[in-house]
């Protein structure tokens, strides 16, 4: 399969330049709790890209049928099947993670991009587009929690995946956790600290003066 | 006296290498912050709506320095008086085991008329405090220093005497054994996040001295929440086996009694005399009141401090900790150890003189003084007393106060304006 342009820039623009979390500020919240480790946060940047891709295809493939006034009921519908087949899959086959991660991965169906992707995307497209767009969407938010998660992971505790690459001074090593990285404003001066660098960089993000 | 030489020196140097395309012009914020501080800047405002005085950005600065050195002599002489205490309280003799130690006892062999191991000898607990003053306060300045430097380079503002006094205050509310790649790290945060970030001196909204303490509070809490005394001590057990190796011996500190009341704290051996003197365990440079009192003194007098902001947080504090011994009930428990202990023990008196005065974080409204005030000293009580995992409730109330500081002056504004317009419709 062949991308045309289009196709291509619905699913590159979201990984940078119209990033949901670095340009759009969005899904901060979960940004925040499940960045402790490496894999929770893999685990949720899945579990996101797969409820954006195929709640926009599914938004996308009855857009022409949903009455305007009722829309949002029922993306909202399509958004919550996901959401739940995704938590029942954690559940499943991974329980401790999904303990880890709790009310987390319920709270996909309030996460702003996945019912903005459908808002803004998935209701005026093809299918076609509306996945590469919520892949796109899905993975520049993972982007952010996976290098979030890899800093906070590896001062915070010392490791990386749970594997130890800083012997830490509680195990006769040499390292000093740093106990700020596991609090969540960590996440926020992280974050804050990407979004200035990015802007430093890219002169199309800065805002207009 | 002209120093006609020096500006012609100066003015001849900074033309040939740091003018703009000469090969050093990247260092012009370095030269330029050398030159104004042997003379006034050579630009000055012009036109009618500025005050000029005498007592310009500088001399301010200058001031606080000035005014926190009796606090500095006092802290550098307490390190030393409290580690030979305990040394010879415990019997341990002294020794090495890092490198203040060994620095300890080569200054000891070398020059043994110091007496530097004797609590009785002045010179000799100043120079043991010295060992442990003089390393934070250069790690203080050279990691501020390079942070201010290289920002000034990439935003193009100047570097000025700003940080001299953050990079004055920080080690002053720091313990004295704490680990100097902390201090670079929390300053590195401190100056970026607390200052950089918001524009460098004089646009930052929080004290980036209290935000780099904050950042080593949270970040390193085991080794400096507060629970025990940092008594920088070298030491080995006195029986000459050498195995008992003891680095900061362990002892409650004062602020922990706060929860069983004052009598559990004169049985400590902690009196309210030296608590007020400021003999007693604590951080390097908070714990004599009344060296804050005369940096107060010298602050007041020069302008320079907010007599507002001063006497609310004092009043806000010690009222409400008069009003809490008033009404408690068990004579032992926190609430009733009353204002007098509260004002000498930890950092109160510190963080009234110097951090909730600075000019730049606090309310600029004079209704807005007090209420800035009276809200951190309260706060400061409310956590001492009612919070037991924070023995200490300066740093945090007086980063709350920066926070709220802004709302407080636009409430006060606001219903200036309010009244104002009131009076008009009247007319």
């Amino acid at each position: 399969m062949k991308l045309n342009d289009a196709q291509k820039k619905s699913f590159l623009e979201p990984l940078f330049n119209n990033n949901p979390v670095f340009v759009q500020i969005l899904g901060i919240c979960s940004a925040l709790a499940v960045t402790t480790s490496l894999r929770s946060a893999v685990t949720m940047a899945l579990a996101v890209t797969f409820v954006t891709a195929f709640s926009n295809v599914g938004v996308s493939l009855i857009r022409k049928w949903i009455p305007g006034s009722i829309r949002m009921i029922v993306e909202m519908v399509i958004i919550a099947t996901l959401v739940i087949l995704v938590d029942q899959l954690i559940k499943a086959f991974s329980y401790d993670l999904s303990k880890q991660l709790s009310v987390y991965v319920g709270l996909i169906i309030t996460n702003c991009i996945v019912m903005g992707r459908a808002e803004a995307f998935a209701i005026k497209n093809a299918p076609c587009e509306s996945f590469l767009d919520g892949i796109g969407n899905g993975m520049g938010y993972g982007l952010v929690l996976i290098v979030v998660a890899f800093f906070r992971e590896l001062f915070g505790f010392g490791k990386i995946f749970g594997i130890v690459v800083f012997k830490t001074v509680q195990n006769d090593g040499w390292y000093v956790p740093n106990g700020l990285m596991v609090t969540a404003p960590a996440a926020f001066f992280l974050i804050g600290g990407i979004i200035w660098l990015l802007k430093t960089y890219n002169k199309k993000l800065q805002d207009a003066e | 006296m002209k120093f006609t030489k020096l500006r012609n020196t100066l003015q001849a140097v900074g033309d040939k290498f740091f003018a703009e395309g000469k090969p050093l012009a990247f260092l012009y914020p370095l030269y330029d912050a050398a030159d104004t501080f042997f003379f006034t800047p050579g630009q000055k405002t012009s036109g009618t709506v500025h005050v000029r005085d005498f007592n310009d950005f500088k001399r301010v600065m200058i001031t606080v320095v000035l005014a926190l050195i009796p606090c500095a002599l006092m802290g550098i002489y307490n390190v030393g008086l409290q580690a030979n205490r305990l040394l010879a309280e415990t019997g341990v003799a002294a020794s090495a085991t890092d490198w203040h130690g060994c620095v300890l006892n080569w200054l000891n062999a070398t020059f043994p008329g110091l007496h530097i191991f004797d609590p009785n000898c002045v010179v000799g607990c100043f120079c043991y405090g010295l060992v442990y003053w003089l390393p934070l306060y250069v790690v203080t300045m050279v990691v501020g220093l390079f942070w201010e430097i290289l920002f000034a380079r990439v935003y193009r503002h100047e570097v000025n005497e700003g940080y001299f006094v953050t990079g004055f205050l920080f080690p002053l509310i720091c313990p004295a054994t704490i680990p100097l790649w902390q201090v670079a790290l929390a300053l590195t945060f401190g100056v970026i996040i607390g200052k950089e970030i918001f524009g460098g001196t004089g646009r930052n909204f929080l004290n980036p001295a209290l935000v780099a303490r904050a950042f080593l509070f949270f970040a390193y809490a085991g080794q400096i929440s507060g629970d025990k005394v940092w008594t920088a001590t070298q030491g080995v057990a006195a029986d000459g086996s050498g195995a008992a190796v003891v680095d900061g011996l362990s002892k409650a500190t004062p602020l922990s009694y706060i929860g069983e009341g004052a009598a559990a704290l004169q049985n400590a051996g902690y009196t309210l005399r030296d608590a007020f003197i400021g003999t007693i365990p604590g951080a390097l440079g908070e714990t004599s009141v009344v060296a804050c009192l005369i940096g107060m003194l010298i602050l007041l007098v020069a302008g320079v401090a907010s007599w507002r902001v001063i006497a609310s947080m004092f009043v806000g504090g010690m009222g409400l900790a008069w009003i809490f011994q008033a009404t408690a009930s068990d004579p032992n428990s926190a609430l009733a150890l009353g204002p007098c202990w509260h004002f000498a023990l930890g950092g109160f008196a510190f963080g009234m003189v110097f951090m909730a005065t600075d000019p730049v974080t606090s309310a600029t409204t004079k209704l807005g003084q007090y209420i800035y005030g009276a809200l951190i000293g309260a706060l400061v009580i409310i956590v001492r007393v009612f919070n037991p995992a924070y023995p200490e409730g300066v740093m945090l109330a007086i980063l709350f106060g920066n926070c709220v500081a802004p709302l407080i002056d636009h409430f006060v504004v606001n219903a200036n304006i309010k009244r104002r317009m009131k009076r008009l419709q009247t007319r």
